[in-house]
């Protein structure tokens, strides 16, 4: 006879009640937890989308996502030139806010070189940039769609292809464009601030201007070599791919991932007390029928099996709930929410951890209880 | 049933309380008896001594024909085993298990005792049928008049075939006539199953349904 199942039948309503209030923080906590996860994946996600080796930036910076860079476009030739490149490619990256259905819409504005490194990874609906002017491929969750036209700067451009999961460190949606549209965008003068410069005897600065040159090497070459021979150039920069991701995953997002980590671990905290309180409640309740059960010549493992049955139950039913809670819900956040497997076995693993510690709490309890109290009122 | 001396005190020093003081009484089987007394006269504390749930300061008792308690020290090391195995308890408040049906009240006590699930219930059936339950034996103990409870605990009180029960005010929650059925219903039951039964109560109508009422005052038995 399983007594922890008779007693939760008897109770069914309040046990899931109790477990899907439960099943709602845990949910919180998954939530927090994807939350993480796609602020780190997001922050890599542009940073990776061009799948290259290399980075070459303005000198003394670490650019072009954590600090401000500037270089001559034509720095490109030169790179592809260096032993062990294979390609290279200028790309600029620009945040800009456009009007979209009468609202203001965030767009991080990519510019690339459409037959080098730099563009889209995937086009997951419609075609790559054809055109050398005005065409632009992007993100699904920018709202745009397939033939749409929109302005930026003084420029209308075409959607024609849609990419899925380009965003920004920032969660603002990827849009790529050709480095020539992206260079005007940027760099190009509207014509009365032009025309200032040009009574000022300073109109001629170059739109050849780019944030970085991205490079591919041979698959034998070695990254943090062929940086080395970049950065002897004095005036320039190499940062490995590898050093790009350490740069955005622990500098530019760092203090907003330590923020959601510590927000995640006091809810951890929080969970694991009341799952505890609830533990030790639902034990508290049955004093008098555990002492009628020990009276009766019940073995204390009779007792424990209950209370701990009765425990993982509830844990594991709560986490069910939270867990196809926050998969149902989780597309419909404005950033992503990413949930791993391994990052929700581990949330289980704690889970079932909290509720065999918290039901140590109400066997003790269950255990120092005298058989003695069944008699008498 | 022996009991030699028995005494019993909580705290020491100035603090110390002599619940019961060599307490000695036999009660031979097929009788009913009940111990008797104002509050804190030590009524309570003998029936958990007896029930081997409280440990004495000193005495001995024989349950049974078993020394199971010798100068203070008891002679089993398994006390749950041996409440199993020979000890029935009724309550005053029945303490019926509100998650489970009559039978499986009933039959739990069996299953503890090792029986299997449907012998453990076949025997319940049995015992509700003869207490005249039996056509409340799928009902849960909400669901159950006083008087209905009190059968299902009687029956699950014998569901071991235990030589003792112990009754904490059997009918304290019970009107005169209901409290009149079920000490009939005890007297019949002890001489069925060869037991001895003691009650503790203060009914005063149910007083000449024992075969011997024990007064206890101050820890001691003055009177029985």
């Amino acid at each position: 006879m399983n007594l922890a199942y008779r007693d939760i039948r008897h109770n069914l309503g309040r046990f899931l009640l109790t477990c899907m209030g439960l099943g709602l923080l845990l949910g919180v906590v998954l939530a927090m937890i994807g939350i993480y996860r796609g602020l780190v994946v997001d922050a890599l996600t542009i940073a990776r989308a061009p799948a290259i080796d290399l980075w070459v930036v303005e000198a003394n910076t670490r650019g072009p996502f954590a600090e401000a860079s500037r270089i001559p476009g034509d720095i490109r030739e030169a790179v592809a030139r260096i032993a062990d490149v294979t390609a290279a490619g200028s790309v600029t990256y620009q945040t800009v806010e456009a009007e979209h259905q009468g609202s203001k819409l965030r767009l991080y504005v990519i510019g690339y070189e459409l037959t080098r490194p730099g563009g889209p990874p995937e086009i997951a609906e419609g075609r790559e940039i054809a055109r050398s002017r005005y065409e632009m491929v992007a993100d699904r969750s920018s709202g745009l769609t397939l033939g749409e036209r929109i302005r930026l700067g003084r420029r209308t451009f075409t959607v024609v292809g849609l990419t899925r999961h380009q965003v920004n460190s920032g969660g603002d949606p990827a849009v790529y464009i050709t480095l020539a549209d992206a260079q005007k965008l940027q760099f190009e003068l509207a014509p009365p601030a032009a025309r200032v410069q040009l009574a000022r005897g300073t109109s001629g600065a170059s739109l050849n201007t780019v944030n970085a040159v991205v490079a591919r090497l041979h698959p034998s070459a070695s990254p943090d070599a062929t940086a080395a021979t970049i950065r002897r150039w004095k005036h320039l920069a190499a940062i490995t791919q590898e050093d790009q991701e350490a740069i955005l995953s622990r500098s530019l997002v760092d203090r907003a991932r330590r923020q959601i980590g510590l927000f995640t671990s006091l809810l951890l905290v929080v969970s694991a007390v009341i799952i505890a309180l609830i533990i030790y409640t639902m034990t508290m309740e049955k004093l008098k029928q555990i002492a009628t059960l020990k009276l009766i010549g019940a073995p204390d493992r009779t007792i424990i099996g209950m209370i701990v049955q009765q425990a993982m139950a509830l844990g594991l039913i709560g986490f069910t709930i939270g867990t196809a809670l926050i998969v149902g819900v989780k597309d419909y956040f404005p950033r992503r929410v990413i949930l791993e497997p391994d990052n929700v076995a581990v949330l289980g693993l704690v889970v079932f951890v909290v509720c065999l510690l918290s039901s140590g709490l109400g066997v003790r309890a269950a255990l120092r209880v005298d058989p003695a109290t069944a008699l008498g009122g | 049933m022996q009991l030699k001396r028995i005494s019993k005190h909580f705290g020491e020093g100035e603090a110390r309380v002599d619940a019961l003081r060599e307490v000695s009484l036999e009660v031979f089987p097929r009788q009913v008896v009940a111990l008797l007394g104002p509050s804190g006269s030590g009524k309570t504390t003998l029936l958990n001594v007896i029930g081997c749930i409280l440990d004495p300061s000193a005495g001995s008792m024989e349950l049974d024909g078993d020394l199971v308690l010798r100068d203070g020290e008891w002679q089993r090391s398994n006390l749950r085993r041996l409440r199993l195995d020979k000890i029935g308890f009724i309550f005053q408040f029945h303490n019926l298990l509100p998650f489970l049906d009559a039978t499986d009240n009933v039959a739990i006590v069996q299953q503890l005792a090792g029986a299997d699930a449907a012998t453990a219930r076949k025997r319940a059936s049995a015992l509700l049928d003869d207490l005249e339950v039996g056509h409340r034996k799928h009902a849960m103990p909400a669901k159950l008049s006083g008087g209905e409870a009190q059968r299902v605990a009687i029956a699950r009180a014998l569901a071991n075939s235990p030589r003792i029960i112990l009754a904490d005010e059997p009918t304290a929650a019970l009107d005169s006539k209901r409290a009149g059925i079920v000490m009939d219903l005890l007297r019949k039951l002890a001489v069925e199953h060869d037991a001895t039964i003691v009650a503790v109560t203060h009914d005063e109508k149910i007083f000449d349904r024992f075969d011997r009422l024990f007064h206890l005052r101050d820890g001691r038995l003055v009177d029985g």
